[in-house]
């Protein structure tokens, strides 16, 4: 085997001063995002376990419990239920964050980059947004299907595109938390455990039944849950039914959505990248 | 106050790739828990152009004192150049000639062995077509093209580890780390692994080579510094280290054990001065150092052929790294088999 190394490529000229750097923060973060497309196209099946859960439980919401759900007078329980969906799966999808991040960790993939001259930054804006564009895709695949059971948004196309911005904005809040958990997770076993921090975060909202039905100390969690506002909110957007408990969180439900993953944002992003940052102590 | 970073061209183009000195770091001790040592007091100087084995047991602070010189952990002491660039201080032009290849194959096992050497080629800011052209030569290189459009997700641990050693050679790296690269890996891989790092070598790379195998230390490195608990112990090369521990001796296995005697007796006249053969009753092994191995065969042998004894067995036996390591870690004995110890 040979192993000459012809026409090598010498260290390029300094790419120091801000504006080069800054061509390289953007066209690293691409290369990063690129790769991860790259996974979403090789591995479908992927994309398809990942939605596995959401499309079973509209399925099952719609067609098994339905009947029997009563949210409030004359209200189709589809209608109540679908965004409430879209919502509780932008809520879930930190986990898929996390697990990609521990995953990079544990096979060394992170270190191979942090050894490298590329734009630090790159790993973790590379991340989040891939992770809003596979969640995109993942709202374009269950609109469809919502679509077919019978699901319509009634209150036309510019709000609908409104309702879709803010479950993405939720989802990018929530990139930060899922980065901050795969850095401190051990392994992918540890990742997986968050399941169990995720189910009740999403579940524990008015993604399934309003608030004002569940035990009065209950019901004040689900309604400051972030994930009830932003389900309240897209409810409105698309003109289906939204629980009025009269309370003021609900009442302003399109401004907490905006607010709630501004605030995670502020808080969860830099307590990430400080994590990434600390990687070498 | 510490020195000045070396950061002019002379500094770069000073006969070591890599120095350090003093290096320490420490994990935990907070809250009660024992503070690990994982560096203490690391000193290394590695000549450009070599392999520098850093040989020492599981623990020893060789993959620290890697992650160290490759900007992937911080010390809290001591200071480090490597391709004349302070790691602490200008990370970014260290990694700009560094190529590391860790204990975990650190490639994309989705993307195809080409698309993982075009994407490490672009974060080493080569434009794309440069990155492309790259990625086909390393391919070839490194005996991958037939596998180019493959997942290396589904490739011999071999080749996947080649595909890293390849994503670590972009630029051409004046200095290659090896963290154990062939850890992991069956014989057939290893051998692939170690013509890869001699065909490199042979082109003037400087290679840090971190391994518990004394065998992958021996085959490959020009010196090796041995390491324990964070420290050197010594350095030299591995002729040199072996030498130290003692030189060649002369073993001799009799057929029966009425034999032992007369064995004895002509091992006892090759040995060197002062010193008499050891013998092990059970395994009827009778040995002794000699100062000269072959002419001191061929005379044991002459010895007891005239003495008109039949052995089972006879030889010459160096020392292995082996026995050199635990020699000087102290965690074994200063006899090279400790079995052999049992009568003198």
């Amino acid at each position: 085997m040979s192993t000459a190394t012809h026409s090598v490529p010498v260290p390029l000229p300094a790419d120091d001063g801000a504006g080069r750097r800054l061509y390289w923060a953007v066209a690293d973060c691409w290369t990063i995002v690129r790769r991860d497309l790259t996974h979403l196209v090789k591995q479908p099946s992927l994309v398809a376990w990942q939605l596995g859960f959401p499309i079973v439980s509209v399925l099952l919401f719609v067609y098994v419990f339905g009947s029997a759900m009563e949210v409030g007078e004359g209200v189709s329980y589809k209608d109540y239920a679908m965004p409430g969906m879209f919502a509780m799966t932008m809520a879930f999808g930190f986990m898929n964050t996390a697990m990609a991040v521990v995953v990079d960790k544990e096979r060394g993939v992170t270190d191979r980059f942090r050894a490298m001259p590329m734009a630090s930054s790159a790993v973790v804006t590379g991340r989040g947004v891939s992770d809003v564009l596979h969640a995109a895709l993942d709202l374009a695949v269950m609109a469809a299907i919502a679509l077919v059971v019978g699901w319509r948004p009634d209150d036309g196309l510019f709000p609908a595109l409104a309702a879709f911005a803010l479950l993405l904005l939720l989802r990018f809040a929530l990139i930060w938390v899922g980065v901050l958990l795969g850095l401190l997770a051990k392994n992918q076993e540890s990742a997986g455990n968050l399941f169990a921090v995720a189910f009740p975060f999403g579940m524990i909202s008015s993604v399934f039944t309003p608030p004002s039905l569940m035990p009065d100390w209950l019901g004040t969690l689900a309604m400051w849950n972030p994930v009830s506002a932003t389900a309240n909110a897209v409810r409105d957007l698309f003109g289906n039914p939204v629980p009025g408990g009269g309370s003021w969180i609900e009442e302003h439900a399109l401004l907490m959505a905006v607010v709630w993953p501004l605030a995670l944002t502020a808080v969860f992003l830099p307590l990430a990248v400080r994590r990434f940052q600390r990687l070498g102590r | 106050m510490k020195p000045p970073p070396p950061t002019t061209p002379a500094a770069a183009s000073s006969s070591y790739a890599v120095v350090a000195e003093g290096l320490r770091k420490t994990y935990g001790g907070g809250r009660g828990a024992p503070a690990t040592h994982a560096l203490d007091g690391l000193d290394l100087a590695v000549p450009r152009g070599t392999v520098y084995g850093l040989l020492g047991p599981n623990g020893a602070g060789k993959t620290t004192a890697v992650r160290v010189l490759t900007t992937l952990t911080r010390a809290d002491a001591g200071h480090a150049t490597v391709a004349g660039y302070d790691v602490g201080r200008r990370p970014r032009d260290v990694r700009r000639r560094i190529g590391l290849t860790g204990q975990h194959t650190a490639v994309d096992g989705i993307l195809t062995a080409r698309q993982n050497l075009r994407m490490f080629g672009r974060l080493f800011h080569l434009d794309p077509a440069h990155a492309r052209r790259r990625a086909d030569e390393l391919l070839e290189a490194f005996g991958l093209a037939h596998a180019a459009d493959q997942q290396p997700q589904h490739f011999s641990g071999g080749m996947r580890r080649r595909l890293d050693l390849a994503s670590s050679m972009i630029l051409a790296p004046e200095v290659l780390f090896l963290d154990e690269p062939t850890t992991g890996l069956d014989p057939r891989g290893r051998s692939e692994v170690w013509e890869t790092v001699r065909g490199l070598t042979a082109q003037g790379t400087t290679v840090v080579l971190t391994t518990h195998y004394l065998d992958e230390a021996d085959k490959l490195s020009d010196r090796i510094v041995v390491v324990d608990h964070g420290r050197n112990i010594t350095e030299d090369t591995p002729a040199g280290l072996k030498r130290a521990i003692g030189g060649d001796r002369v073993e001799v296995v009799a057929a029966e054990a009425r034999d032992l005697p007369a064995v004895r007796a002509a091992v006892a006249r090759v040995a060197g001065s002062g010193t008499a053969p050891s013998t092990d009753e059970a395994t009827l092994r009778v040995h002794a150092p000699v100062a000269e191995g072959v002419p001191a065969l061929t005379d044991v042998a002459r010895h007891l052929q005239d003495a008109g004894v039949a052995v089972a067995d006879l030889g010459l036996r160096r020392p292995t790294l082996d026995e050199v390591f635990l020699t000087l870690t102290g965690a074994g004995t200063d006899v090279p088999q400790p079995a052999t110890e049992a009568a003198a």
